[in-house]
């Protein structure tokens, strides 16, 4: 398949990432410009439902690798079986997902095989039938398209939100679902991994939180703020407050932001109730999207929301409560 | 125990930054640096692990001149002594691959049981030169750690997963471990640490001295253009009854902002 692209499928615990099928739609969309072919591989043990899932869409194949030394997810075992795979079906593009897992292995798969990876994509172009990457630096402020200068297979990885997972195009028939042999024997595998495990959220540095739920004076009364910790906990994000909460000691202080509190610049900043007098905008103001919900028009918040609802937060954050946890399935 | 360090040294955070006029990268005048966040706290715990079981932190840097700035802060801080690869030649080694090669070469003849490195930088977000070192070095590896435990011949330490779920795993020594920010509180160098960081060793290396000549440093990525991304502050207000205007504001926040 030295035409093709090869699309990684990331499981853990037979369940698919969901942010693999946002990058099925990148491998789908550069192959609808390159006339290129997409096939995927799954790696793993008991990934029989996985792959049958994933070819239901429009691909060439599923290539299954099975094998006890992939049960467990390690970057040796990983390394090793996808070297062994691209070695065999020698793609001229490999397309992942930026996960933490693609992170903990892909860079010495491609270091391995001596070949470019291009991280966390946004998008791409074409020109001439050459690909052109996007991707983001600076934490998201600069945009570089990237040309590759490299011999294939060039590998690239996709940010998580760059394509929606439910434009992934089906398949006409199923695509057929095929077993690769590898040979695992000579393999060690130097990882030992201890059972997965959450952790009660302990008092984090706010300066640190990528999400931050904030709640002002528009709450009106302590048992109020309840609403906005379940919005932050659907959301995962922190919950931080302006000065009158902590002030009257609904929240503790160390979750104030402003002039006399913390400074942060989170990639979402949601300001419930928040009047967004200039004390506290100081505190949050670099933040990379900002939101507002309050009820007055003219609240200066609005001034500096990338997205704003004006209305009664008693009905809305319940609201959007439900639809993040909607979101996230 | 010793650990090695990488250093990037990156414009400060709160920079403004602009297009450079060839549009390939930022215009890097006015511009001032910081010690990149990760390899701050990836230092840092390199210092407290020292602190706990003695040895030596050497910390290695690729980058010009000004790099030396944030080296010898992280000697004021408590490293032992400094590597700085120093070269014109390394100016065009602009890729993960390309670094992380130079990196290797630097570390050959040095003895370490650890080599930490941040995440990522925070200006190419590459996040790939730790593990492209340690794949170059033949070490295992782990990623987005939040604690560190070394025991004999091996480290358990604690890694991140994605939606609040962690693992612990152990792995041989030596071993590259990338580091997550957060994972401990950063300290300040101290006026005597300053003072004790003359007297530290500060390696320069040039390209020739590993060998390596332009092609070896040729990357495998060339950024064509650098531009700012389309942003506009302008309010987008969302309208309708809260259940819609909720489920409006979910989807922008996950397609168009993708934050969440």
């Amino acid at each position: 398949m030295s035409e093709g692209i090869l699309l990684f499928i990331e499981q853990r615990d037979g369940a698919l990432n969901r942010t693999s099928l946002e990058a099925m739609v990148a491998a789908q969309r550069i192959a609808a410009e390159t006339g290129d072919k997409v096939s995927a591989v799954v790696l793993g043990t008991g990934i029989t439902d996985v792959a049958s899932e994933v070819a239901g869409k429009r691909l060439e194949a599923v290539y299954t690798v099975e094998d006890d030394k992939l049960s467990e997810y390690t970057p040796d075992g990983y390394v090793n079986a996808l070297k062994q795979v691209i070695e065999k079906l020698d793609p001229k593009t490999v397309i992942l997902s930026h996960t933490y897992q693609v992170r903990d292995f892909a860079p010495r798969l491609t270091a391995a095989l001596g070949r470019t990876f291009v991280t966390d994509c946004v998008g791409f172009r074409t020109d001439g039938g050459e690909v052109i990457y996007t991707r983001q630096v600076f934490q998201g402020k600069i945009n570089t398209d990237v040309r590759v200068a490299a011999p294939p297979p060039v590998f690239a990885s996709f940010q998580a939100g760059s394509y929606r997972a439910d434009l992934a195009e089906a398949g006409d028939a199923g695509a057929p679902v095929k077993p690769l042999e590898i040979d695992m024997s000579g393999v060690t595998i130097r990882t030992q991994a201890e059972e997965k495990f959450q952790e009660a959220k302990q008092a984090v540095d706010l300066t640190q939180a990528p999400l931050i739920v904030a709640v002002g004076r528009g709450i009106k009364e302590k048992e109020n703020i309840k609403i906005v910790e379940d919005l932050a906990r659907a959301l995962g994000a922190e919950i931080a407050a302006s000065r009158p909460i902590c002030d009257n000691e609904w929240l503790p202080m160390d979750r104030q932001i402003g002039s006399s509190g913390q400074t942060v610049a989170p990639k979402l900043y949601l300001a419930v109730g928040i009047s967004g007098a200039i004390q506290h905008v100081v505190g949050m103001k670099n933040s990379q999207t900002i939101v507002a919900i309050n009820k007055d028009p003219e609240a200066p918040i609005f001034d500096i929301a990338d997205y704003g609802i004006v209305g009664d937060l008693f009905e809305i954050v319940p609201a959007l409560t439900t639809e993040v946890l909607k979101s996230k399935g | 125990m010793n650990i090695v360090v990488c250093l990037k040294q990156v414009p400060k955070k709160d920079s403004i930054l602009r297009i450079a006029p060839d549009q390939k990268w930022i215009d890097e005048r006015d511009i001032s640096y910081e010690m990149s966040e990760a390899d701050a706290y990836a230092l840092e715990e390199a210092l407290r692990q020292k602190e706990k079981h003695g040895g030596e932190v050497i910390v290695i840097s690729l980058g010009p001149d000004r790099a030396r700035q944030s080296i010898k802060e992280a000697l004021a801080k408590g490293a032992d002594r400094a590597i700085h690869l120093n070269d014109p030649l390394f100016e065009g080694a602009t890729d993960a691959t390309a670094i992380a090669r130079s990196l290797a070469s630097a570390l050959k003849g040095e003895s370490y049981d650890l080599i930490f490195t941040g995440l990522q930088s925070d200006d190419n977000g590459f996040a790939q030169v730790g593990l492209i070192l340690a794949e170059t070095l033949g070490l295992s590896s782990a990623t987005i750690v939040m604690e560190v435990q070394p025991e004999v011949g091996q480290v358990r330490v604690k890694r991140e997963l994605e939606s609040g779920w962690f693992q612990w795993v152990r792995v041989p020594m030596p071993a590259l471990l990338t580091i997550q920010s957060g994972i401990n509180q950063l300290r300040y160098a101290t006026l005597k640490g300053i003072m004790a960081a003359k007297k530290k060793e500060i390696r320069e290396v040039k390209a020739a001295d590993l060998g390596l000549g332009p092609d070896d440093l040729k990357p495998g990525q060339v950024i064509e253009r650098a531009y700012l991304p389309e942003k506009t502050k302008r309010t987008e207000m969302i309208e309708g009854k809260p259940s819609e205007a909720a489920a409006k504001l979910v989807e922008k926040l996950k397609f168009d902002a993708r934050v969440i």
